[in-house]
């Protein structure tokens, strides 16, 4: 199996660490250009991680999507939650744009992860 | 009666049929979605008691709930047999899927606010450092429990729906939160000292 989990996980490193480096500047901006490079590399790793589970061909995708679609909704509540302190907080501009695409993809980042790790042992039939 | 195998397969017993797991326990969820709204109100009203009262139950939870379950359920469940040990788990990992996620949820959404009512995220403030390694320390937590532990406990909970569970395959995942334990726990620790230093400044 391609290591989707792996990837999927980096990125979410990725967005942990760019959100860590916003919120240990707030409320001054924080180096936009660093975090705009850890925005773009989570982004480049989820991509990664989507073109290779989509090449896969044995797959139990019905579980994958199950499973997906409602750690998604959970984790967008959760996402929503931390873009709402962000935005409450007056965050505003090319910062809270940045807030809101690595929280973008935090939400679709973890849910991927979560419903690889299931779908791999699944019975693909 | 039927023998266990060698193989990596859990032989079926010819008992009564193992009830479903269910994954997410559905009568939990009117809390989740009421702590959910809680949160939300605090935040958005700067509602002091309720940021406080959200940061240190849910941390307390979290931090109580995980070195609990590292130094004390762990150690135990190690020593049962097989059946108990997928007995207990059998119930207490649904259980974890919903109360860890609520319990951080509620721990982070409401620390920022915390930190930034306390004035220690000004630049200024003798607490903004520790702020800043408490920051890193729950990164590296949230990292690993959202990108190790809970797709492992999910996908643990779903082969042992399956008819014939891999025995192998569970062991191998459950592995993952021995190796993780001892990561977490160091976190864990950390943001004790850090906290309560914080507290006391």
């Amino acid at each position: 199996m391609p290591p989707v989990g792996w990837l999927s996980s980096g990125a979410l490193a990725c967005v942990v660490v760019g959100g860590i480096l916003l919120a240990s500047y707030a409320p001054r901006v924080a180096p936009l250009a660093t975090a705009t490079t850890l925005l773009v590399a989570a982004a480049a790793l989820m991509l990664i991680a989507g073109t290779l589970l989509a090449r896969i061909r044995e797959f139990a995708w019905s579980t994958f999507v199950r499973v997906f679609k409602w750690a998604l909704l959970a984790y967008v509540v959760t996402a929503g939650m931390i873009e709402f302190a962000f935005a409450h907080d007056h965050t505003r501009g090319t910062s809270l744009v940045i807030v809101t695409l690595m929280l973008v993809i935090f939400a679709l980042s973890v849910p991927t992860t979560i419903a690889f790790t299931v779908a791999r042992y699944a019975d693909p039939g | 009666m039927s023998e266990m195998t060698h193989n990596d397969t859990v032989a079926p017993q010819s008992a009564l049929p193992r009830p479903t797991i269910q994954v997410v326990p559905v009568r939990g969820l009117p809390v989740v979605a009421a702590l959910v709204v809680f949160v939300a109100l605090s935040i958005g009203f700067n509602w002091q008691w309720g940021l406080m009262f959200n940061h240190v139950v849910g941390g307390g939870l979290w931090t109580g709930i995980d070195l609990f379950v590292g130094l004390v359920i762990g150690p135990i469940l190690g020593r049962l047999s097989i059946p108990a040990r997928a007995e207990f788990s059998a119930r207490f990992m649904p259980k974890m899927v919903i109360i860890m996620p609520t319990v951080v949820m509620m721990t982070l959404a409401t620390g920022f606010q915390v930190a930034r009512f306390s004035g220690n995220l000004a630049a200024s403030s003798p607490n903004h450092a520790w702020l800043i390694v408490s920051f890193c320390v729950v990164g590296v937590m949230a990292v690993i429990a959202l990108g190790v532990l809970e797709p492992a406990n999910i996908a643990v909970l779903f082969e042992m729906n399956k008819p014939v569970p891999n025995g192998e395959r569970i062991g191998r995942l459950m592995r993952r939160f021995i190796f993780t334990a001892g990561v977490t726990g160091v976190m864990q620790v950390a943001t004790l000292i850090i906290m309560t230093r914080l507290a006391s400044r």
